[in-house]
């Protein structure tokens, strides 16, 4: 029994990064940076360059979605919501945040399938398929420039702590949790790469290394695969708890997307 | 005694190739892709600029930029730039075709290394001459494996 | 297949004019492995075309040396108002074409 506690104990102190205190954010706020800093220059100026980002082919691809008929009512995203860039300005932002009907967390995909779902009677879009992507690409795009600011207030308290939770415990063969680079190392160099904050602003991301668009909850499978832990599935409740971490953490910091990433 | 030799014989080890000759990075030659641009023209060097970063954000989608140092006129222009690869599995990486109208022989595109390289550009003249540049990229991997 | 172009809408008659065209494809290069180890298949955009009112303008011949969802910037001299039009073709036969006007004045 003593040895059991005493090995919690000790597992207790060595698994804890630095730990922040429940308002604070682990990286002092006059420190917090996008990721786009830590990009070179040709990446940086290819994100801003509104025609050559590759991603807005998918931003282009999300629109003709947002018109185009679906679904057992033959509605379009346009049909109730008009001009997306009116529309949607400032929408993407606030996401990942509680559905007041479901009462379920919701990021913005899944905040697009359940309209899809809901009030077009169509299928959802699968995880990570062309479709999400682009309509998730079009909508967060009417963001841009907005400071992230996700509520971890009432029903996504819990979501928060979780992914805070789940952010700062050890996991892998590396036995690394998300602090121990983006917290503690940012700045620093992984080969000839400098280890960012990991901020989700810039999502979804065409990312060099896929050679494709792809969504945070991708990005952080690739996390997962990086520090060689298992990746789970897409749509488990730890990646979306995450997100809402990730948002709280960067809160402030300007939405990007469609983001440029090696 | 004993000993004395082994240590030598130890030494002599480490001086030889750490790698058999098959497992060193595949550079290949790209006389036979000139000769077969060229038809045998002496290539000159020269005129020919092909720009590419240092170091590589990632192979998957590196940045160029060639500039072909021309009137670009009827009687004198560009008719082609091919860009050459050492290292890619398919050496010939483009080719662009130009012409009286071009205007201004630059080409702008987003190249794949498939590692640190020399990649050249070829270009053919109006006046049946041939010039070339090339530059050296440092590609490195990813630090984190990806299997997303 | 999703394709932007950037050309200006109207130019001075002799005028050096910028075009621009990124295309989504994924200039698949053939040597990749897929999640199971199954080689995934080689299909990239081969050629491309620009033409103005049915003249050549530029063409380009790609390989899986280009990068995905390729780029490709170059110039031509503003002589006659009319329609660009660019046309692709790659390795699966797939065809794509945009077009746009311009004015020469």
């Amino acid at each position: 029994m003593m040895r059991s506690l005493a090995a919690a104990l000790v597992a207790a102190v060595v698994s804890a990064a630095p730990l922040a205190r429940a308002q604070e954010r682990g990286i002092p706020p006059e420190q917090i940076r996008s990721g786009s800093e830590f990009l070179g220059a040709d990446l940086r100026a290819l994100q801003g360059d509104d025609f050559a980002n590759p991603g807005m082919l998918w931003v282009e691809r999300g629109e003709e979605l947002w018109r185009e008929l679906t679904g057992s009512g033959a509605r379009s995203c346009a049909g109730c919501h008009g001009e997306a860039a009116t529309s949607m300005r400032g929408v993407a932002a606030r996401y990942p945040r509680i559905d007041p009907e479901s009462g379920k967390l919701l990021n913005l995909e899944g905040r697009i399938n359940a309209c899809r779902v809901a009030r077009q009677g169509a299928a959802p879009f699968g995880y990570e398929s062309e479709n999400l992507l682009s309509i998730t690409a079009y909508v967060a795009r009417q963001s841009r420039g907005t400071p992230l600011s996700a509520s971890i207030d009432g029903e996504a308290k819990r979501h928060f702590d979780s992914g805070r939770a789940y952010y700062y415990e050890r996991r892998g063969q590396m036995n690394l949790s998300c602090a121990h680079c983006h917290e503690a190392n940012w700045g620093k160099r992984l080969l000839s790469e400098t280890i960012s904050q990991g901020h989700p602003n810039p999502y979804p991301v065409y990312r060099l290394e896929w050679q494709a668009m792809g969504s945070l909850e991708r990005r952080l499978r690739a996390c997962l695969s990086g520090i060689r832990a298992e990746m789970l599935p897409y749509g488990a409740p730890e990646y979306l708890d995450l997100e809402l971490f990730l948002a709280w953490r960067a809160r402030g910091l300007p939405l990007e997307a469609p983001g440029v990433r090696r | 005694m004993k000993r004395r030799h082994f240590l030598a014989g130890a030494a002599g080890a480490l001086l030889a190739p750490a790698l058999p000759r098959a497992a060193r990075a595949q550079y290949n030659s790209i006389e036979p892709l000139i000769r077969a641009i060229t038809g045998g023209a002496p290539l000159n060097q020269g005129r020919v600029t092909l720009e590419l970063p240092q170091l590589a954000d990632n192979g998957n989608s590196v940045p160029m930029r060639v500039t072909v140092a021309s009137p670009m006129t009827s009687a004198d222009y560009v008719k082609s730039i091919h860009l050459l690869s050492e290292r890619n599995p398919v050496p010939r990486m483009a080719t662009f075709h130009l012409g009286q109208r071009t205007g201004k022989a630059e080409i702008r595109s987003r190249v794949r290394l498939a590692g640190s390289q020399r990649v050249t550009a070829v270009a053919e003249l109006s006046d049946g001459s041939f010039w070339s540049g090339s530059a050296q990229v440092v590609v490195t991997l990813s630090a984190c494996m990806d299997e997303s | 297949m999703v394709a932007r172009v950037q050309i200006p809408k109207e130019a001075k008659r002799g005028e050096l004019i910028e075009l621009r065209i990124v295309i989504q494809h994924p200039m698949e290069t053939g040597y990749r492995h897929d999640e199971i180890g199954r080689l995934i298949k080689r299909n990239v955009i081969t050629s491309l075309l620009c033409n103005l009112n049915g003249a050549e303008v530029f063409r380009a011949e790609l390989s899986p040396g280009i990068a995905a969802n390729p780029y490709l910037q170059f110039y031509t001299v503003a002589e006659a108002s009319g329609e660009f039009e660019f046309s692709w073709i790659d390795d699966e036969g797939k065809r794509g074409s945009e077009r746009q006007s311009i004015v020469v004045r």
